[in-house]
């Protein structure tokens, strides 16, 4: 027992100093810059959450061409027009399947929705290719969902 | 022996637990032990980002580096006149324009020194500018990019060593030709003797007009000079930023045997030069138009593709003729660095040869100049007398000094290359206050902001030319490397040694938050100009222009449209014109062909890359993409067929078609 005491005062400093040192650490790492607080980047659109958007009708005829235009760039790469899945599910019906909120927040918002939103992680399990943040404001979302609703026969 | 010498450091270093390390078992004073806060201080935690950049020239290897600073890592390689297969610089159809100069195509160079733009003398956080000491050229890097956004190649000059250094407010860039050569009128180098130097050789400082919105890069007027070596330059600042100081050493002029007899003479000079009376001449017309050829390369953000254009004209001024525009200063002895204080009065000179370090008073050379105080000329020029333009000399201050930098607080920082070490001098009095060693034979030093009105402090940083014992041996070749002290208490501690790539030239470090809000995250699809761009994959297709395939393709996670292509013979050249589709941040793509000659490209999100491939078989090729870009990278590939010239294979292409081919010509 008495033999060991040294040693057990040794592993004592050993920790004490470890403390200290990582308190320190931590301390010194607090007052350099996040990449939160750095970064006042070019205008990022993505990552606010839609609470809410409504829907009118007879359809935005803009908009409808607008969300096509926009649909060809950005969109069609993977998802189809028709129920076929192509690297994410086709499009045919979807503003029925879908609530439009949903559907606007997995565009503008789509890192807030796998990483909560059930349904969301569940399309990931099944494509396993992150749905890409496209950079699509949510003015330009809205008019994606107007055309949506136009692939789905809505008038 | 040596067994001996570790054991006895060893013994030491438990003897002292004070000092928790020992760098080398070298002669060392005590401030060359690491202390036992060194860790923490450059201790970055994961996540966390550094306070500073260091953007450092890579010399030999043609590129710049930027590091985090106090942590060392490296965070980017930018290439700037080297190739880089890595992402495809100087190889993709868009970028070789960048590399071409009047001699054709220069796949190399020798970076040296890098200039960062300011405003008022302030670092501004724009654009960093370096150097091509081989073929002369200056390259302006975008801060918001990190990527070359032009290069200039110099007329009239030869070595372009004194340079990218910038006016105060970024109104110029200068470069000096480290080599003088036989210039007659128009830009031709004559077929003469060598030994003709002292009559035929001339150098010329070559001032690059910088566009204040763009940042682009025009000759707008070159100083013809006398056959010297103009070695390194700064700009004024302050009362003295109408000026620039060149230093300048073969004052011997010899052509031969520069070790020996370029060192002969006690005292060689330092160029005081008045760009503002420069312009003025040039405003006036008093310059003469030289015929010259040279390239100038500028990559347009829009198209993503660079254009090489050749110039031919440069005006040239000659100071034997406009009197009130050049003076020398004598400086002893085969002057090295030539470096400017932050309030703008004081000049260090730094004599490689010499066992001083002068300091040159701008305003005694004023009133020298006033005074018409002169000991002669050199060449028509006029040479101030040194007594007349002294603030005063450092005595005693190491061996080999080479350059300077500056802390805001009345301090110095002077590298010794001989003695390999670090001074600290008080500028006023002139006086000695502190020395550091560094490991080993320190070439240039780099204070935050130091060669600026307002530097930023904190750290000094050494770029060694030799880490011999320093880290683990890989073979004959060995690591460069920079190290790190602290400057912010009276004495200089050392805190890190960190490995770099190619040869740590010279530095400038400027602060995080000057540069990080400004930097791009991904190019926009919709701004994208390129002339073969396939905005959506519905743009996508394969068209045929006599031998030449263009292939408009797009690339999105994960895979490519098209991914089957044929059709494509032999003696055909094919163009992949790769559009990255994604439109977030840190989503590249590569591509690659197999036994392509040139390299991979990495294509940005919004960018368009072009590739050229020629096939030399028939077969069929696979295409596939190179960065890991989802869970499903390894399904990002496709085939390319190749069939026999004269062969009837329709040129077809598709994606998850399984039947039909589409598409066909244009």
């Amino acid at each position: 027992m008495f033999r060991k005491t040294p040693l057990l005062v040794a592993i004592l400093m050993l920790a004490f100093i470890a403390c200290t040192s990582k308190k320190e650490a931590e301390d010194a790492a607090k007052k350099s810059p996040t990449p939160s607080e750095a970064a006042a980047p070019q205008p990022e659109v993505h990552g606010t959450e839609v609470k809410a958007i409504e829907l009118t009708n007879p359809l935005n005829k803009e908009w409808v061409s607008a969300g096509k235009v926009n649909y060809e760039l950005k969109c069609l790469a993977c998802h189809k027009l028709s129920n076929e899945k192509l690297v994410g599910p086709g499009w045919a019906g979807v503003t029925k399947r879908r609530e439009p909120l949903w559907i606007m927040n997995m565009i503008t918002n789509v890192d807030m929705m796998l990483e909560k939103d059930p349904e969301a992680q569940k399309m990931l399990e099944e494509c396993l290719v992150r749905m890409p943040n496209q950079n699509i404001s949510q003015e330009d979302a809205r008019k994606l969902i107007e055309f949506m609703r136009s692939n789905d026969g809505e008038k | 022996m040596k067994y001996n010498h570790l054991l006895l450091c060893l013994a030491a270093a438990i003897a002292l637990p004070a000092i928790l390390v020992t760098p080398s078992c070298k002669p060392q004073n005590p401030v060359s032990a690491v202390e036992g806060d060194a860790a923490q201080k450059v201790y970055v935690a994961p996540g966390k980002y550094d306070e500073f950049y260091n953007i450092v020239s890579g010399g030999f290897n043609g590129q710049v580096a930027v590091y985090g600073i106090p942590s060392g890592r490296l965070l980017r390689i930018v290439p700037v006149f080297s190739q880089f297969p890595e992402n495809g610089w100087g190889f993709s159809e868009e970028t070789k324009p960048m590399l071409n100069t009047s001699h054709g195509f220069v796949p190399w160079d020798d970076a040296h020194h890098i200039a960062l733009s300011t405003t008022n003398g302030e670092h501004d956080g724009r654009w960093a500018f370096v150097n091509g000491n081989n073929t002369p050229r200056i390259a302006r890097i975008s801060l918001s990019t990190f990527r070359t956004e032009e290069i200039i190649e110099i007329p009239n000059s030869s070595g372009n060593h004194s340079s990218p250094f910038l006016t105060e407010n970024t109104e110029y860039a200068v470069a000096g030709t480290r080599f003088s050569y036989p210039m007659d009128d128009d830009d031709s180098n004559p077929d003469v003797d060598i030994s003709t130097y002292k009559q035929n050789f001339k150098g010329t400082v070559s001032f690059i007009g910088i566009d204040k919105e763009t940042g682009r890069m025009g000759v707008s007027f070159q100083v013809l000079l006398t056959g010297v070596n103009f070695d390194l330059s700064r700009g004024g600042r302050g009362p003295s930023k109408d000026w620039f100081f060149f230093s300048c050493y073969n004052t011997e002029q010899a052509n031969t045997l520069l070790e020996v007899n370029a060192s002969q003479k006690d005292k060689d000079f330092i160029m005081a030069l008045n760009w503002k009376k420069c312009e003025e001449y040039v405003k006036a017309g008093k310059g003469k138009k030289s015929k010259v050829t040279y390239a100038h390369n500028v990559y347009d953000e829009k198209t993503h593709s660079a254009t090489s254009t050749m110039e031919h004209e440069t005006i040239v001024l000659d100071p034997k003729e406009l009197k009130d525009i050049v003076y020398f200063m004598p400086c002893p002895k085969s002057p090295h660095g030539c470096d400017v204080d932050p309030t703008g009065e004081y000049i260090c000179g730094s004599g490689k040869l010499a066992a001083i370090i002068p300091v040159f008073s701008f305003s005694k050379i004023q009133k020298a100049i006033a005074d018409k105080s002169f000991e002669g000329e050199f060449d028509g020029i006029p040479v101030l007398k040194y007594d007349a333009v002294l603030h005063g000399e450092v005595k005693k201050p190491g061996l080999g000094p080479l350059h300077t930098e500056f802390d805001g607080k009345g301090f110095a920082y002077t590298s010794f290359f001989v003695s390999s070490e670090i001074v600290k001098w008080n500028i006023e009095k002139l006086e000695v206050v502190d020395r550091v060693p560094t490991y080993y034979s320190i070439g240039h030093l780099s204070v935050p902001g130091g060669p600026t009105r307002k530097p930023h402090g904190k750290y000094v940083i050494a770029y060694n030319k030799i880490t011999k014992d320093r880290y683990l041996p890989t073979g004959p070749e060995l690591t460069q490397s920079a190290q790190l002290y602290d400057i912010s208490g009276d004495k200089m501690k050392l805190l890190l040694d960190f490995p770099t790539t190619g040869e740590p030239h010279y530095a400038e470090a400027i602060p995080a938050s000057l540069v990080t809000p400004k930097s791009v995250k991904f190019f926009k699809i919709e701004e994208n100009n390129h002339p073969y761009v396939a905005k959506g994959e519905k743009e996508a297709k394969v068209f045929r222009e006599g031998n030449k395939v263009h292939v408009n393709m797009t690339s999105i996670r994960s895979h490519f449209t098209p991914d089957n292509i044929e059709g494509v013979k032999m003696g055909d050249e094919v163009y992949f014109h790769v559009t990255n589709l994604e439109q977030d941040w840190d989503v590249p793509h590569g591509f690659a062909v197999k036994g392509a000659n040139n390299a991979e490209i990495l294509i940005m999100p919004g960018e368009t890359c072009t590739l050229k491939w020629v096939p030399d078989r028939v077969g069929v090729f696979p295409i596939y993409c190179t960065d890991f870009c989802s869970a499903l990278h390894q399904e990002m590939q496709g085939y390319v067929r190749v069939s026999p010239r004269g062969s009837n294979t329709p040129l077809s292409f598709s994606t998850g078609n399984k039947a039909e081919p589409t598409g066909g010509a244009k």
